[in-house]
């Protein structure tokens, strides 16, 4: 089935002009033999067959913005893949999911079933959250990346520890729902918008029945989802919402707080959904000037040209996320930063899985920290 | 085991994935010697258990399977003598994301078989069925064919458990 061409214009795709700016920027397209934004985009337009863009390809775009930053002509690739991933999924056709499908499968039993979820066990005493607090902190899939990521020594819960620890430390008790479903990007940008919405209805319920004004995230997928499809598809928000780092650049700002580290030399690597979707670059850059002894270092693609983890919605991570992966890594390195903090529990689970590399551990000492952790050990 | 008062129309159905060297002969052997076990069964043979990814278990419960067995060899009988340690290593990862998605711990369960233990294998499945009719059918309202099926109670032949190539 092909999608509306009503709904392909209002992408601009129409107003290509055939720069192929976008494929010579493409992370993909660098290590594809096969993949392109523009071969995509043309084979859209003529509209040959419907095979043409079933093929693999449209499952290799890892939905970056890198292309949508440097097109003269505006075009939304983004949307427009989703329109193309929505049509196409439709006939079941969809893309390899990695880790045979089990992150796929978690979310769509949250969407399917009436289940109480054991998700709040890791929370200890010394967290203080409450039930009727205004802050909400959506802590996203953390507890199921934790269990199911512990060969590559990733502890996603960490993330949420370092999270209610910050907020702790402003006299923030957050609410949080015990039984909180996945927000259904994986879904959304896979084209399942049936199950997507599913996950969104429960989710906006239970956010409208805690009475949070203000949401408080870690993730930047659920950022982009719970701020932008959200209102989409369901109109006026009764909430705010915000990430961990714009939180804090606005307290560190307006309090004076000393924080203690140690020597370090850091980089950023800024997410795809924070960044260039999102435009949030300059929050956790002003948060890191306020550490004492860490010396920030830009890594050669930064703010708007940077340069994805390497796979997204936890599908198609092949050879080409490796070489992504690598080539980043090595940036990361050459800038001489010692650790590479990342603002997403995805990049960090994503980097680190490369750093498992043999050939790249002689090269690469970096270590990968997140944002949040970075902040919770540094706070008085 | 206490009786609980349940809908006498439903028999859970349950996924069991058996390796090829141990508990699939056993399975059989079981057949052979005329060993009763209940029919809710539905075997699905894979090479060793070690196979059995953690997604495919999943995708069982998202499918509508009211329990999974992950069966094979005994550690010190694996035909690819470390498949089964692996499987226990994937097993701990999959009870506790089963645990976390709010199912019940009893709905899953992992034993090591031989060839040899017919009985053994004709015990556990009788007793996780039982075990499984008393917490009732699985939450997930996966629209899938067998829920379809349910219905049709003499239908118990039909195995639609489509499971993901990983």
């Amino acid at each position: 089935m092909m999608p509306d061409l009503k709904q392909i214009k209002e992408t601009n795709a129409l107003l290509c002009i055939e720069c192929a700016r976008c494929s010579g920027i493409c992370p993909v397209a660098r290590y594809s033999q096969t993949f392109s934004p523009r071969l995509l985009l043309t084979k859209t337009l003529r509209n040959t067959k419907p095979d043409s863009i079933q093929s693999a390809d449209l499952w290799a775009c890892l939905n970056c913005q890198c292309c949508e930053e440097i097109c003269p002509s505006n075009i939304k690739y983004t949307d427009l893949i989703q329109i193309l991933r929505q049509a196409v999924g439709i006939q079941n056709m969809e893309g390899t999911c990695s880790h045979g499908g089990i992150l796929q499968s978690i979310s769509q039993i949250m969407a399917s079933a009436n289940l109480k979820q054991n998700r709040l066990d890791w929370l200890g005493k010394e967290y203080n959250t409450s039930k009727n607090s205004d802050y909400l902190f959506f802590m996203g899939c953390l507890p199921y990346f934790d269990a199911l990521f512990t060969d590559i020594n990733v502890q996603s819960l960490n993330i949420a520890r370092s999270n209610l620890r910050i907020l702790n430390y402003f006299n923030i008790q957050p609410q949080l729902l015990s039984n909180e479903k996945c927000c259904g990007h994986d879904f959304f940008w896979k084209g399942d918008i049936e199950t997507f919405k599913k996950l969104a209805e429960a989710n906006l319920e239970m956010i409208e029945q805690s009475g949070a004004k203000k949401i408080i995230t870690s993730c930047p997928e659920c950022y982009r989802t719970l701020k932008v499809e959200y209102s989409r598809f369901f109109g006026k928000l009764p909430y705010e919402i915000e990430h961990i780092s714009e939180f804090l650049s606005a307290k560190l700002a307006v309090e004076k707080i000393e924080l203690k580290s140690r020597d370090m030399k850091i980089t950023f690597q800024d997410p795809c959904r924070l960044g260039r979707h999102l435009g949030i670059y300059e929050a956790p850059r002003a948060c890191f000037t306020h550490l004492p002894n860490v010396e920030f270092r830009e890594m050669a693609h930064h703010h708007k040209r940077a340069i994805c983890c390497g796979v997204s919605g936890w599908m198609n991570c092949s050879q080409i996320s490796k070489q992504i992966q690598m080539q980043r890594l090595k940036e990361a390195q050459d800038s001489g930063a010692d650790t590479l903090v990342t603002a997403c529990a995805k990049c960090q689970i994503h980097f680190q899985c490369a750093l498992r590399d043999t050939q790249l551990a002689e090269q690469i000492t970096l270590k990968v920290k997140d944002f949040s952790e970075l902040f919770a050990e540094n706070l008085h | 085991m206490a009786k609980k008062k349940v809908k006498p129309s439903f028999e859970p159905r349950i996924v069991v994935f058996a390796c090829n060297w141990c508990s699939y002969p056993a399975a059989d052997a079981a057949g052979i010697n005329r060993l009763q076990y209940p029919p809710n069964v539905r075997i699905i043979r894979t090479m060793c258990m070690g196979r059995v990814h953690p997604a495919h278990v999943l995708k069982a419960f998202e499918m509508g399977a009211d329990g999974v067995l992950v069966s094979g060899c005994h550690f010190e009988d694996c035909h690819y003598s470390f498949g089964a340690r692996n499987a226990a290593e994937q097993y701990k990862k999959l009870e506790m994301l089963v645990h976390i998605l709010g199912f019940d711990r009893k709905r899953l369960r992992q034993e090591f078989i031989s060839a040899a233990e017919f009985p053994k294998f004709a015990r556990v499945v009788r007793d996780m069925v039982e075990e499984v009719r008393n917490l009732g059918p699985n939450p997930v309202s996966y629209n899938s064919p067998i829920k379809q099926k349910r219905s049709d109670k003499h239908d118990l032949a039909v195995v639609d458990l489509a499971l993901t190539p990983s």
